[in-house]
């Protein structure tokens, strides 16, 4: 009696439960390998090009742009997978994006902000297309949204050249100052912050007094923020819970009332607009939309959500794994220009690291689910 | 009777010229623990099938608590408190113990937009619910996957009765288990019956079914050959009814004729 009041305060372990250390929970987490790979891609670089400028101000914000523009679409890309579902047209949908803002705001007139709700409505409709035809048909989504994928791109090059004549649309730069949403995605945070240390004396200044890291991008704010966001649905909500459900047996999640067509369609619906922010940003910052931008961006999310935890056949992952699968991603990229490497070598190490990546993974859900 | 939860009457199935139900009628009462028991292609997934909303009826009517019900699908069925649970048990082996109890069935806290999934709350009530059962779930948060096959088992019926279940369907729970694994599931499902549920278990192993029954119907060919009570049928009798007890008793005596022929 006094064993089980006992046991039941939590004073005495069951005997069953095995003490198991701190290290072997997280051992289970799938974002440990990305966190790992973080941590030695930052000790490699710190060794190798510590004194180089990669580290300073205006270095690490190069090589968090580049991770944060692929974090955005990575979170969207770790959530369909988590949910059981690839999505191949997110390149297409970044250019198609991009297309959508800067018709409509250099051809058509239109304000700016009506032009970018236009190109989030778009990704909605083409989100809930891709979902609706992989829901209801069965087939395999990487064959759909690789049709979509083919589909987007051929019509943004084909409409792009009937309206403009080119393949791109120059001219955005000047709608921006006034309008009031295009900060969002343009504008940089922290501008005082950094000043201040450049008044300081801690970052590099230009010739003219001025930081020469102006503030921290919109887009890696975007980056942090979705991850966080992400990761509350998944983790925190019944909504992630049936997305967990939906990837890992569609079946069984169906046969207890989970609405997994609902669930899947949404999350079509989440990586396009997750595109469209990234074509957002893009555009904005360099002022112009071009029809091939966001070519071959599918895959390099996917690699990113593999290397952070997802496995490839649902059920399984973090948005936080993806974040950080991004963040290496980037450094590796900017950092291989710091170093004495051949930037061709950069395609090579991203191959074995997504290997490494998928061999880890499948331990990992080894270890998770074996039979005790 | 009021105590008759669900009630079967001449209930038949065609799948266009093939019969796969003829006349079938049995009913199960509160506390009672029915066996339907049959080979392989009786027509047991069928009946299931039917029982559950799935498949209609194309002759016969189903009473729930005295009323006449049609069940237009398997969600119909649920709302009267007419669980089943399936061989694959609807559970994901990567998700955690609490995160597949409450599956589609998520406790909330918080308000409108922020409404968020009670994790809390889930594995105090997943933990203690697996704890009446007496199986201690080590840790709520662990994977089903680490789980073995009986306490899977009981872990879909435990979340079958937490919301709701009136009868239970059971489609072979013991059919990939081992023998002492089987026999916790078994043990489950008579307290489960001890407590007003009515059961229905299906199976083809009658040295399951023969221990926990109440009340037996026997399917062969897609015709019931009757319901029985315990007491008016012997193991024997029972194995001798199923499709291939006649064969497995030719098959006993063949061996015993080697054995005395080797042993000359």
């Amino acid at each position: 009696m006094s064993l089980k009041e006992e046991s039941i305060k939590g004073k005495i372990q069951d005997e069953r439960l095995r003490k198991v250390s701190k290290l072997k929970v997280l051992l289970n987490r799938p974002e440990l390998g990305a966190l790992g790979g973080s941590v030695l891609v930052f000790i490699f670089f710190g060794i190798i090009a510590g004194d180089t400028g990669m580290f300073s101000a205006y270095g690490a914000i190069n090589f968090l742009e580049v991770s944060a523009n692929l974090g955005i679409i990575a979170i969207g890309a770790a959530m369909l997978m988590i949910g059981g579902e690839f999505d191949l047209s997110v390149g297409s949908m970044i250019g198609f994006a991009g297309i959508c803002i800067a018709i409509p705001a250099i051809y058509w007139g239109w304000p700016l902000w009506m032009a970018i709700l236009f190109a989030f409505s778009m990704a909605v409709l083409v989100g809930y297309l891709n979902g609706i035809l992989v829901v209801r048909t069965g087939l395999p989504s990487f064959i759909v949204t690789l049709a979509m994928l083919f589909i987007l791109r051929g019509a943004t090059l084909a409409l792009t050249r009937l309206i403009t004549g080119r393949t791109q649309v120059p001219g955005l730069r000047v709608l921006i100052e006034n309008d009031p949403i295009a900060w969002i995605f343009s504008a940089d945070a922290f501008k005082g912050l950094f000043v201040w240390l450049g008044n300081l004396g801690l970052i590099a200044l230009r010739t003219d007094g001025t930081p020469l890291a102006t503030g921290i991008p919109a887009s890696v704010l975007w980056w942090i923020g979705l991850t966080v966001f992400a990761t509350w649905i998944l983790m925190k909500t019944s909504y992630g819970n049936w997305i967990f459900g939906a990837g890992g047996d569609k079946n069984g999640a169906r046969n207890v009332g989970v609405p997994v067509n609902r669930v899947k369609t949404s999350l079509f619906i989440g990586t396009a607009v997750c595109a469209t922010i990234y074509a957002c940003v893009q555009v904005l910052d360099a002022g112009s939309a071009d029809t091939m931008r966001g070519n071959l961006k599918e895959l390099e999310a996917i690699v990113a959500a593999v290397v952070g935890g997802c496995l490839l056949t649902g059920g399984y992952g973090s948005a936080i794994g993806a974040a950080f699968g991004a963040l290496i991603f980037g450094t590796v990229s900017m950092g291989i220009y710091y170093t004495e490497v051949d930037t061709d070598w950069f395609k090579v190490f991203l191959g074995v690291m997504m290997l490494i990546a998928v061999i880890f993974n499948n331990f990992i859900r080894r270890r998770v689910t074996e039979n005790k | 009777m009021s105590d008759v939860l669900i009630e079967f009457n001449n209930i038949s199935k065609f799948f266009g010229s093939v019969i796969a139900l003829k006349d079938v009628t049995m009913k199960v009462k509160k506390g009672e623990i029915m066996c339907l028991l049959g080979d392989n292609g009786a027509g047991k997934s069928t009946l299931i099938k039917t029982l559950s909303g799935v498949h209609k009826p194309d002759e016969g009517v189903i009473i729930v608590e005295g009323k006449k019900t049609e069940f237009d699908s398997p969600r119909d069925a649920l709302d009267m408190g007419i669980a089943t649970v399936y061989q694959d048990l609807a559970l994901v082996s990567l998700m955690s113990v609490t995160r597949n109890f409450f599956m589609g069935r998520e406790p909330k806290k918080g308000f409108g937009p922020f409404k968020t999934f009670d994790i809390q709350k889930a594995n105090k009530i997943a933990a203690e619910r697996m704890g009446q059962i007496g199986i201690d779930v080590r840790d709520p948060s662990q994977a089903v996957g680490t789980m073995s096959g009986g306490e899977r088992q009981c872990l879909a019926i435990s979340r079958a009765i937490y919301f709701g279940a009136k009868v239970l369907i059971l489609d072979e729970p013991t059919s990939a288990l081992g023998v002492h694994q089987a026999s916790v599931v078994l043990k489950y499902i008579v307290k489960a019956a001890s407590q007003g549920l009515g059961v229905i278990l299906i199976t083809h192993n009658v040295h399951h079914a023969y221990p926990v029954g109440n009340s037996f119907t026997i399917l062969n060919r897609g015709k019931s050959l009757g319901t029985y009570a315990k007491k008016d049928l012997s193991r024997e009798k029972l194995l001798g009814m199923m499709a291939g007890g006649e064969e497995l008793n030719k098959l006993e005596v063949e061996l015993k004729e080697m054995d005395r022929i080797s042993s000359n």
